[in-house]
């Protein structure tokens, strides 16, 4: 494995042992289904066994009944709320916790809270549920035929992120459809464009048009979304799997109908999200309001099943692209038409930021988007780790190798002439004519040559289609890109008499270690050694800042940023306090070791927990008695309840940001493909990132091998599956979705990074998430590309029949468009 | 056929007879389950006060017929370090050591294990509270990510290394191959596990 050196950092870029670890090993962290509370009741949820239906009735005296049954709710107990910044828009009517229209098959109607989870199961039976069946559609193709029917009452298609309207395609488009592509004339929900799409295609030496297609997949963590609940003085005490804490409060409280100030969120753990869990609150509404009616707490266990249709799912695809490319290599233009499936509730807008991605990834002069959000009868979509991004790269990166092929051009090279570099526009303008928004740092050629050398490319390329037995091998190369980073949030912490560094961490602690990493960055800025620094997190009785949600890949570059910004305000404090205790200006002093020294001397000075007892003394805004106006009202509160207890730094982050940060990853694939069997395997893969400052190597490889493997999983085998008869969820377990295993791997991974800061941010650094996903799923499509051909394979996920065919019959023999095969 | 192992089929012969004849369990159950639990249950049931060996203590526990061990383990006696992830045999997230045979505590009744030795991740640290060597590799190479595989993946280790202590790569994954990690960090616990049996080794 690779290690990346550079900096005089002490911490950030070196390796160490996470603060959470040894809890884990010792079976000790508690995810939300570990607490218990005396006298605690389960509820079970009782799921809508049709895929659009109305309760007309809905008797329950039967299941209340019976011994140890305790209460029902229904969806007439649950809040009318409006969903908040942190969640999905609403389109019409939002989606919650309980509905009596539901709007796919699963949906939960109803929950019993019992004395033990048999009971409450039991319980479920016995209620009678009238039902009046509604119309449904699962393939989102079905529902634009001229005579096809909506997944809801007021439309089929969204559009703008809040409305909906309904389209139909005439039976003139069907006739493309019917010939396996997507009608270039068809009816959209909405176009986005930038450049002069005709001049770009004039200016193309080759055109390509293509039709492609990406399946939905759930995001299946492997802790389900469980919840327990308790209400103490008409305060609710929620321990939830949430991927961000503090922002899980607003929702919560919008959930379950109370003010924010009465709700105590406790996430310690999160057993895995990949942005199905951003908030993940909808559900916990259900313990929380059953609790609170039944006066006692309540565990909500959700099983595996259940996950598997309130669990969220990433947005299919079904596409068509025109690309046009200069003889030189050069993409000039991009045409796409999009469908995207949206399920029921949601525009998630993973077209749009598909084709965004592409925009900045291959800098054509011009691109248009023409994008249909479809409404389905199916599970809830919304942003799976690279949303959109994925699709974009899964689908285009093949396509870029095509071209390479037509036009007689190295595949890295290919990739290295259209990269985007630092600066470089991306996007479409907020209106015509104005121009585009630019990314922050983009190391493209550079990723790609460190790749190069790393993975021997000129040599290996040589291995392509090389036959052995019964074998053929395939390598590749392919970028990925996603954005990496927002800015604008808090930073809290506290230096106490006791001479340790508490920070008070508002993000959630779901594995990428980013909760204790940018922890390290106000350390760095404070000069403490580590051993004395401890992270706050997991609660927000505790005391924390207001964070970003944790999505987007954003964690790391917002939280180094407002964690570096309330260390610098601590910093400033010490100096001033020194001066003041000392003699001499602030200036005079600098900190380091533990210690506020005269600059020079770092053994003199004092020691930064007397500095704190000072601060006490002083009061005002150096022990968190009085706040920055700028900080967010979470963020004052949190303050005044740490004030007093040593020297508070407090920050908003409000560090110069021009652009949009985005990361990079070039994976590097080398596969093998059965041509007897259609089974194929990965020999070996290389990661190499643009992530800016690395923060902690172990875990950005962590992040780059875990997410390519992902990404393997959407490329071959990771798949929903719908019966459209009935309008059944088929893949409910991991057996279904089938994701990779231990035995998919490699058997050795690399990794690297370059390692170049992010000029934008202070210390450079920028997030990894979810562009390892790209890179991952695209290089190992394109492997199976070059193995297989670059004319076969233009869907996910690529079973092994589908090469078998595809090699029998030379043609593309599977179906181009079909969703939910 | 090893003595511990027609020992153990006996068992859950009886355990089955009992359920049809709603008798008692018969022979080896351990003195303490003899003295406690040998008043005649009901015609169709089985005893449901039980003594279970688990990390090696005597713990006992009123326990349904149809409870999965998983569910006893973390609702009834505290041990909430073995993950629940799919209740269906298919994650390995509960994998716990049942005679130090590593098993999926999700699909395995709680009565069937009343003459068994059961170990959970709790049970893997020293008293003193020094590390399974296994345990100490994930620390060192700050293995997994979310971590709600880990309790399983460590076990199945555990259990996997009594019986090939020193595997090459290949063969511990299949070893351990009952077992997912949606985070996908497989390399990393791959690593983490392979630095457990050079350690063992040297001890």
């Amino acid at each position: 494995m690779s290690t990346t050196k550079g900096s005089n950092y002490k911490l950030i870029g070196h390796d160490y042992q996470t603060p959470d670890i040894v809890a884990k090993v010792l079976g000790q962290s508690k995810y939300a289904e570990d607490f218990r509370a005396d006298g605690m009741l389960f509820a079970k949820l009782a799921l809508s066994p049709m895929p659009h239906a109305r309760i007309r009735r809905l008797d329950a005296s039967r299941a209340l009944a019976m011994p140890g049954v305790v209460a029902i709710l229904t969806a007439d107990e649950v809040p009318n709320a409006k969903p908040g910044p942190e969640d999905p828009t609403p389109i019409g009517r939002p989606e919650l916790a309980l509905t009596n229209e539901p709007l796919y098959a699963g949906e939960p109607i109803f929950a019993i809270a019992a004395v033990d989870e048999w009971t409450a199961a039991e319980a479920i039976e016995k209620v009678e549920v009238n039902f009046e069946p509604l119309p449904f559609v699962i393939d989102p193709l079905d529902s634009l035929r001229p005579n096809g029917r909506n997944a809801r009452a007021d439309g089929n298609v969204f559009y703008q992120n809040t409305k909906i309207k309904t389209i139909k395609w005439t039976a003139k488009d069907f006739d493309e459809v019917g010939k396996g592509r997507l009608p270039w004339g068809g009816e959209v929900g909405e176009e986005a464009s930038f450049g002069d799409i005709d001049a770009a295609f004039k200016a193309a030496d080759y055109i390509m048009d293509e039709t492609l297609f990406q399946q939905s997949t759930s995001h299946a963590p492997l802790e389900p979304r469980s919840a327990m609940a308790y209400w103490q003085n008409g305060k609710l005490y929620l321990y939830g799997s949430t991927q961000s804490l503090a922002q899980s409060v607003a929702a919560v409280a919008r959930w379950v109908g109370i003010p924010e100030s009465q709700v105590n969120f406790v996430g310690e753990y999160c057993g895995g999200g990949f942005g199905g869990k951003i908030t993940g609150s909808q559900i916990m509404a259900v313990p929380a309001l059953l609790s609170k009616k039944t006066n006692r707490p309540v565990m909500m266990r959700i099983s595996r099943e259940e996950e598997s249709f309130i669990g969220r799912v990433r947005p299919g695809f079904q596409a068509r692209a025109k690309l046009g490319f200069r003889k030189d290599g050069r993409m000039t233009a991009m045409d796409l038409l999009i469908i995207e499936d949206a399920g029921p509730y949601t525009q998630q807008g993973d077209a749009q930021i598909a084709s965004m991605i592409a925009s900045l990834l291959y800098q054509p002069q011009a691109v248009r988007l023409r994008a249909l959000s479809v409404a389905t009868n199916t599970a809830p979509r919304t942003s799976q780790r690279c949303p959109g991004g994925l699709q974009a790269v899964a689908m285009f990166e093949p396509l870029m190798d095509k071209a390479a092929a037509q036009l007689g051009i190295d595949r890295v090279q290919i990739r290295k002439i259209n990269a985007p570099v630092d600066n470089s526009p991306w996007g479409f303008p907020e209106k015509k004519g104005q121009p585009q928004d630019t990314a922050t740092s983009a190391k493209v050629r550079e990723v790609l040559d460190r790749g190069a050398e790393l993975f021997k490319w000129d040599e290996r390329k040589k291995r392509s289609g090389q036959r052995s037995g019964t074998k053929v091998r395939g390598v590749s190369v392919a970028v990925g890109a996603f954005f990496s980073g927002s800015n604008g949030f808090d930073g809290l912490l506290v230096i106490k008499p006791d001479g340790k560094l508490y920070v008070h961490q508002g993000i959630g602690n779901l594995g990428t270690h980013s909760v204790s990493d940018t922890a390290r960055v106000a350390a760095e800025a404070l000069g403490m050694p580590w051993e004395q620094v401890e992270v706050v997190w997991g609660s927000t009785a505790k005391s924390v800042p207001w964070s970003s949600t944790q999505d987007g890949s954003q964690t790391t570059h917002a939280h180094s940023r407002a964690n570096h910004a309330a260390a610098l305000d601590a910093k400033a404090k010490l100096q001033e306090i020194a001066a003041k205790k000392l003699g001499g200006q602030p200036e005079h002093y600098d900190v380091g070791n533990g210690r506020v020294y005269p600059r020079g001397n770092p053994s003199g000075g004092m020691a930064v927990g007397k500095a704190a007892e000072y601060a006490i003394q002083l009061g005002g805004k150096y022990d968190g008695h009085e706040a920055p106006k700028q900080v967010n009202a979470m963020t004052k509160a949190s303050t005044a309840a740490l004030a007093g207890q040593g020297l508070v730094g407090v920050a908003k982050d409000e560090f110069p940001h021009k652009g949009t940060t985005f990361s990079f990853v070039a994976g590097f694939a080398d596969v093998e493909v059965d041509i007897e069997t259609g089974k194929y395997v990965v020999l070996d893969y290389l990661a190499v990132g643009d992530v800016g400052t690395v923060m902690h190597p172990r875990a950005l490889g962590g992040q780059l091998h875990g997410g390519a493997i992902q990404g393997l999983g959407h490329v071959r085998s990771q798949s929903l599956i719908y019966d459209p008869q009935y309008g059944q969820a088929v893949a409910r377990r991991f057996h279904h979705t089938k994701p990779p295993t231990i035995l998919d791997i490699p058997l050795d991974m690399q990794w690297d990074a370059v390692n170049l800061p992010d000029p934008q941010t202070p210390v450079g650094a920028k997030g990894v998430g979810e562009v390892a996903v790209s890179a991952g799923a695209a290089a190992i499509f394109c492997a199976l590309a070059d193995a297989v051909g670059h004319d076969y394979l233009r869907r996910t996920p690529i079973h092994p029949g589908m090469i078998l065919t595809s090699l029998e019959t030379k043609s593309m023999t599977h179906h181009p468009l079909k969703a939910y095969i | 056929m090893p003595e511990q192992e027609s020992q153990r089929l006996l068992a859950r012969r009886q355990f089955i007879k009992s359920i049809i004849a709603g008798g008692a369990v018969a022979a080896s159950a351990s003195y303490l389950f003899r003295e406690t639990s040998w008043a005649a249950p009901a015609a169709g049931s089985v005893e449901r006060l039980v003594t279970l060996n688990v990390n090696g203590q005597m713990r006992r526990v009123d326990v349904l017929k149809q409870e999965s061990l998983a569910m006893t383990l973390r609702y009834k006696l505290g041990l909430t370090g073995t993950k629940l992830g799919c209740d269906r045999a298919e994650c390995g997230a509960c994998t716990v050591l049942i005679d130090d045979v590593p098993r999926y505590s999700c699909s395995v009744l709680t009565h069937t294990v009343r003459q068994s030795k059961v170990t959970t991740i709790e049970g893997l640290a020293e008293p003193n509270g020094k590390l399974h060597p296994v345990q100490q590799a994930v620390v060192d190479e700050q293995g997994f990510q979310c971590a709600f595989c880990m309790s399983g993946f460590i076990m199945a280790t555990v259990g996997y290394l009594k019986t090939n202590p020193k595997p090459t790569r290949t063969e511990l994954a299949h070893g351990i191959s009952g077992n997912l990690c949606r985070c996908c960090d497989y390399n990393k616990i791959l690593r983490s596990m392979l630095r457990a049996t050079k350690s063992m080794e040297q001890v």
